[in-house]
């Protein structure tokens, strides 16, 4: 992935921050100019920041008449050449999968942010948990690939963010950012750089807009208003856009590219922590706030001679399955503390015989050290 | 005819899908028309549609960029463009049950902030494409195939639907009369904020076999019948006026 150097949009230096305002900041260094959403909690912050931000930096706001219009006011403004997002909470979310697959198959660059708060419905609205896993990757009907990033602290609400935008350029795809209540509320110091590093859309003119000669391509993307006469629809297409919704050997080719563009090229996203796993023998694998948490248990653990190490999940989709499998063949028992039923627990034995042992944890509250240390002590 | 026409039409897209008899190939014609007489550039507008018959209108016959969206969200997708790009001129072309039912939220929303964009519905009182389903539109006791004992719910008024959430300028005109027609399109185009056209159009293949209007020609001569101008309808007697439909330029802020 090509980056380029960018001048950020706040003063470098160190802030004080809370995670949805260090989100804002990460996408508005990203170079995102717009923003579409409804009001949910636990991700209004984002939205209240970005209202004052973004016209600052010559950006355009607006907040829709529901969620369906958001991300379709999203998706409009990425085509008329926009880096642009909107961010929601689970019930919203649910509402957005409606243009989730139009965004896959239309190749649409743009960042949804998911709070999470606890499910399922309206659930507890200001409660953290990590209930949407499955529910980004598979939510939109047909196939696709879905790219998600899990972060941990506030730093990473603003560095991940820069990397789901470049991820959604490089890739032309639609990107989670997938974090939870705790860590969207979270305050805490947060460190601006000079320079970030972004992913610029790429422009050919004359190439078609949605089509590869490779069967794993990205297409360049034009804008509306630069004469490409565009056709952009949700329906099968060829190359240059025209509907062939009759014609198999055009479905079958769009839809093994949609998927093959980022599917080949997945170790380009994919990312874990590896985290006092040298020697490990019980292995743990956690993810955004929860990771925190058990990294806190791993080092007790330690204290009390269990070799224990973790292996923390920044990327969530495509699945780090090779670090897995290896974390599988490393250690004879692996644990998985996640604020849902074992989403990502179940994930991970499609990879590795070894032993998973989930440690839910879904009544509305943060997974705390000491109970993955005594999740854990009870099953050596 | 206008030669510009010819340079806004995309010659790979034709013949057209539409059924014989389909009022929406005289909308194309008219829409085309009017911005060929405003001599408009195509360049700089965007047409949005959604889903269903009339949402085929633009895409992909314009030569122009075109967004053919998800049921019932053009006008959103619309909206984000246009903030984006405000220099870009927008027209979506939906159906009735795409704008006024699943996307009916949109529509009233985008209205109620006057975004600067043309909304032209095209209005055939059924849901064409799927096979002639009831519609949000469709007069009481007709007769569909989800209404076999005929239509118990009231239509929407989308004129007054449109001028009551705050649309700037709004009309509605038949396909029976393209060149009123066209001249309404102009107005639209050239009105800055929100504009609403409401074309009302035949589709005699679902609609009209069902309805006692046996041809095309029945139902265009059936439309013609049943409108009435709103200048002419001032005169007229609430009897009278039964079973009418008035059409002419409602809400119309004049020349500048």
């Amino acid at each position: 992935m090509e980056l380029k150097k960018s001048k950020g949009t706040l003063a470098a230096g160190w802030y004080f921050m809370q995670g949805d305002e260090a989100c804002a900041e990460g996408a508005l260094a990203a170079g995102c100019r717009f923003y579409a959403g409804y009001p949910i909690t636990p991700a209004s912050e984002i939205m209240i920041r970005m209202v004052t931000r973004l016209p600052e930096v010559g950006g355009a706001f607006i907040q829709m008449e529901d969620e369906i219009g958001s991300i379709s006011a999203v998706i409009g403004a990425a085509w008329a050449g926009a880096k642009a997002m909107t961010a929601t909470s689970g019930p919203g979310l649910s509402l957005m999968i409606e243009a989730l697959g139009y965004a896959v198959i239309t190749e649409t660059p743009c960042l949804i942010v998911d709070v999470q708060r606890a499910g399922p419905s309206t659930g507890q609205a200001t409660r953290p948990a990590q209930g949407d896993m499955m529910m980004v990757k598979w939510g939109a009907h047909g196939d696709n690939e879905i790219i998600a990033l899990a972060p941990w602290s506030v730093q990473e609400m603003y560095d991940l963010t820069v990397k789901a935008f470049n991820f959604a350029e490089r890739f032309r795809v639609p990107v989670f950012l997938l974090a939870d209540e705790a860590v969207g509320h979270l305050r805490e110091t947060l460190v601006i750089q000079e320079e970030v590093e972004i992913f610029n859309r790429v422009k050919i003119p004359g190439k078609p807009p949605f089509g590869t000669e490779e069967i794993n391509g990205v297409p360049p993307m034009p804008a509306f208003g630069e004469g490409a006469n565009l056709l952009v629809t949700g329906s099968t297409h060829d190359p240059w856009g025209f509907r062939k919704t009759q014609d198999s050997a055009v479905q079958a080719r769009l839809t093994e590219r949609l998927v093959r563009k980022v599917r080949d090229f997945k170790s380009e996203v994919i990312e874990a922590d590896s985290h006092l796993l040298e020697d490990a023998e019980i292995g743990v694998v956690a993810y955004g706030f929860t990771a925190r948490a058990a990294l806190a248990a791993v080092k007790t653990l330690r204290a009390q001679g269990v070799k224990a190490g973790l292996l923390r999940l920044v990327s969530i989709w495509p699945f780090a399955d090779e670090a897995v499998a290896a974390l599988g063949r490393r250690c004879r028992k692996v644990f998985v503390p996640e604020m849902n039923r074992g989403q990502i627990a179940g994930e991970m034995t499609k990879y590795t015989s070894t032993p998973v042992i989930p440690l839910p944890k879904t009544n509305g509250e943060v997974i705390e050290p000491a109970e993955i240390v005594e999740g854990i002590r009870r099953n050596l | 005819m206008n030669p510009k026409i010819y340079e806004m039409i995309n010659d790979r897209a034709f013949p057209t899908p539409f059924c014989p008899g389909c009022g929406h190939g005289i909308l194309m014609g008219a829409v085309l028309r009017a911005f060929g007489e405003l001599e408009w550039d195509l360049k700089s507008t965007l047409f949005v549609s959604g889903i269903g018959c009339a949402a085929w209108i633009p895409s992909p016959h314009f030569k122009a960029d075109t967004l053919h969206t998800l049921h019932g969200r053009a006008i959103a997708y619309a909206t984000g463009a246009k903030l984006f790009n405000p220099r870009l001129k927008i027209m979506v072309i939906s159906g009735d049950g795409d704008l006024s039912s699943i996307g009916g939220n949109h529509l009233i929303h985008a209205a109620r902030r006057n975004m600067d964009m043309t909304v032209v519905c095209a209005n055939n009182s059924i849901y064409g494409m799927t096979g002639g389903q009831v519609a949000s539109t469709t007069p009481l006791g007709s007769m569909t195939t989800t209404t076999p004992k005929g239509n118990l719910e009231r239509p929407f008024d989308l004129c007054k639907l449109a001028e009551a959430a705050g649309a700037t300028f709004v009309a509605r005109q038949p396909v029976a009369t393209p060149i009123p027609l066209t001249r309404t399109l102009k107005k639209a185009i050239t009105h800055k904020g929100f504009s609403f056209v409401e074309a009302l159009s035949p589709c005699p293949t679902q609609y009209g076999r069902r309805n006692a209007f046996r041809t095309a020609f029945d139902m265009i001569q059936g439309l013609k019948n049943t409108c009435v101008s709103a200048e002419k309808a001032k005169g007229m007697s609430v009897e009278e006026l039964a079973g009418k439909v008035v059409v002419g330029e409602f809400v119309d802020p004049g020349p500048k």
